[in-house]
């Protein structure tokens, strides 16, 4: 991964490539913006042995300048408040002054190189956590007293306010260990160029809003933040999840003439926009989007969606300190309902783990968030918080073609009580004289192999499947994709995945309903091509993705398709699908395989 | 070493104010000053340290004292706990 370099300084005077995770796609060249982990900019991280000396007595002035700062809001408040309330700055001070603080700070300094600022965000940083994780909600507000002090100090450091990820000074590639969804959800689009982490995997957040927001990203780089600071340029490439620290000319300008080739043939994408994606010899086939804010529904209809073929709905949770009420739901809903003009809008319930609402006490985490307590499991646990989503889109149904559909449905009770409560919800409804729709249609996810094993005995009870690729491969292989020691073992392509959908799309079409595939293998033109061929033909995609899979549909024969389905259905092993469909995608479409 | 043990009355436990006062008594004194929560033990010197404790209301402590004039800085840290770090008296000062 990172060169040896002895001194890790040398790393700065020339380039320096590292592998990551691409997760959201396209490249983007800018300076660096470092953040800590608790969303402050930092300068840079490293300094040279001989430079120590001169670090640590910046912080001794810096330290001198926040306290000074510190007495003055001290007796400010006093004559204003009383005392009681200037003790609140006192105490801070004693903070900023704590001995174990300044020995802690002393020997990342002198010991391990670190700047001042760097030192005192991870020395800071490591109580406000410390804090946090606490029982008591008496320490966990004191995590805020802490963070307060540390912002004090690095802004005496670098002599300017500092700089917070919600708040960016200028555009920039946003850098950072990890970030989380608070974070990324009040990130100002038109700043941030690319985002590259140290964590993260294909279906965390930040590769989720990456997507969404279109913002070239790549995550679970590894430890890397030393070897960067701010201000420096940076390339990231969210094709092929590369990193790029300081890159030498000849880098520089491959990027940008590759930058120049890829707008090109974005604009000859940009030509097939309004013909609809059917194959050559005229099967038509939907692309729908899949969308996170309603913001999206502009970029849906530039990209020639079909339709939304899942809104997902979590941001509406994770964006708020508290529950969104009735309104905020139906508000959202209706702006996607409406802007999409009459195409089909798929509404996905709320698809959390408990532990991100908030809902699991953190001194008992669950052992096994993704077999625990989530998704629809914690809807019907909590109806009260159901019912007011359910509400909200029988609501919006009535300004177009709206659907529902209930994630991670495992037993054929779970889809029961779902529809139970669908259905007290809306003569709740008609009792009240609300206007909805008299049949709104209903589907679920398939995600989860009990759910392909029993379809048979669901898919009277439901309108449509949606196949959810991610979880359904996660569930298959058991394997966490977040977690970097098993993510390689994660192949949306391996056989037993492709059987599960082959029989999933079987038992569907034999009823004479609709099987479409919303996960992220419908972005990925080989896949997609693949499960036209297995009979799917509704397909969901990220919309930054729409064109080009219409580029490859309109390429070929649904014959090719079938063709190359029932080949790769004959394989044993996800390399060797995989080879397949790559060799058979440059046949059939030379001209996107090259764009890679 | 001489210790004592000392309970948190004030309602609002060991936070800021009482730890700030608590540390501004403690480097008063040569002798070194710690209090120990169930095996966690705080240098009074250090309020993170203290804070870190996480002390509530109804919490008993383990003071202790090693220096010169160790008697003095348990007495005075003692009578901190006692007085409730005179939180309730600025209460009833406010307007």
């Amino acid at each position: 991964m990172l060169p040896d370099t002895g001194n890790s300084l040398d790393v700065h005077a020339r380039m320096l490539e590292l592998q990551g995770i691409a997760v959201s796609p396209g490249v983007a060249i800018g300076k660096a913006l470092v953040f800590d982990r608790e969303g402050y900019s930092i300068a840079r991280c490293l300094v040279s042995p001989e430079e120590s000396d001169g670090e640590w007595e910046r912080l001794g002035v810096a330290v001198e300048l926040a306290n000074a700062k510190l007495e003055a809001s001290r007796d400010k408040t006093t004559a204003s408040w009383g005392h009681r309330l200037g003790e609140i700055f006192s105490a801070q001070q004693q903070m900023l002054l704590d001995p174990r603080i300044h020995s802690e700070m002393e020997l990342l300094i002198r010991k391990k190189h670190y700047s001042a600022d760097y030192a005192v965000s991870q020395v800071f940083a490591k109580y406000a956590a410390a804090f946090r994780r606490a029982s008591s909600s008496f320490l966990a507000d004191r995590a805020s007293d802490v963070g307060d002090v540390e912002r004090l100090l690095l802004e005496s450091l670098s002599g300017k306010p500092t700089a917070t990820i919600h708040e960016l000074p200028h555009e920039a590639i946003v850098v950072s260990h990890d970030l989380t969804p608070g974070e990324t959800a009040s990130f100002d689009a038109s700043k941030v160029l690319g985002i590259c982490t140290e964590a993260g995997g294909p279906g965390g957040h930040t590769a989720i809003v990456a997507r969404g927001m279109e913002i070239p990203a790549v995550v679970g780089v590894g430890n890397f933040l030393h070897y960067i600071r701010s201000g420096e340029e940076v390339i990231v490439d969210g094709n092929l999840g590369l990193i790029i620290v300081s890159p030498d000319d000849a880098t520089r300008d491959r990027y940008l003439q590759r930058r120049r080739t890829r707008q090109s043939i974005a604009e000859q994408l940009q030509e097939i926009r309004d013909l609809p994606a059917t194959t050559s010899d005229g099967v038509r086939i939907e692309l729908m989007a899949n969308v996170e804010f309603p913001q999206e529904t502009q970029t849906c209809l530039d990209r020639g969606a079909d339709g939304v073929g899942l809104y997902r709905t979590e941001f509406l949770y994770l964006g708020h300190d508290s529950e969104p009420t009735e309104e905020e739901h139906y508000q959202a809903y209706l702006q996607v309902v409406r802007d999409m003009q009459g195409r089909p809008v798929v509404i996905r319930t709320l698809d959390l783990g408990a532990d991100k609402m908030g809902l699991v006490r953190p001194e008992e985490p669950e052992n096994n968030p993704f077999l625990g307590l989530r998704s629809i499991r914690l809807s019907l646990r909590n109806p009260a918080l159901f019912r007011i989503q359910v509400r909200a889109i029988l609501r919006a149904a009535c300004a177009g073609d709206c659907r529902i559909m209930f994630p991670m449905v495992t037993t054929l009770d779970e889809l029961r009580s779902a529809r139970f409560l669908l259905r007290s919800v809306s003569e709740d409804l008609l009792a009240e004289a609300v206007h909805i729709p008299c049949a709104v249609q209903v589907g679920m996810m398939v995600e989860v192999p009990a759910a392909v094993l029993m379809l048979d005995r669901f898919i009277d009870e439901i309108d449509f499947v949606s196949i959810g690729t991610n979880d359904l491969t996660q569930y298959t292989l058991a394997v966490d994709r977040s977690n970097d020691a098993v993510a390689d073992l994660y192949q949306a392509c391996d056989p037993a995945v492709l059987r599960l959908i082959q029989r999933t799309h079987q038992i569907v079409s034999e009823r004479g309903k609709s099987t479409s595939v919303c996960g992220e293998m419908s972005n990925n033109p080989a896949h997609a091509l693949l499960l036209v061929g297995m009979g799917i033909r509704t397909l969901s995609l990220t919309p930054a993705a729409i064109p080009i899979i219409k580029k490859a549909i309109r390429s070929v024969t649904i014959g090719q398709c079938e063709a190359m389905a029932w080949r790769a259905l004959r394989l044993s092993t996800a390399r060797e699908v995989e080879a397949f469909l790559m060799n058979q995608l440059a046949g059939l479409v030379p001209e996107i395989v090259l764009q890679a | 070493m001489l210790h004592r043990t000392v309970k948190v009355l004030n309602s609002e436990g060991l936070h800021m104010r009482p730890a700030d006062k608590l540390v501004r008594t403690a480097v008063g004194f040569q002798s070194t000053i710690e209090l120990e929560r169930e095996g966690q033990i705080a240098d009074c010197r250090s309020i993170i340290s203290l804070l870190t404790l996480g002390a509530m209301q109804g919490c008993e402590l383990t003071l202790r004292a090693q220096g010169p004039d160790a008697d003095a800085a348990i007495a005075a840290i003692s009578h901190l706990f006692e007085s409730q770090f005179n939180e309730n008296q600025s209460n009833i000062q406010q307007p």
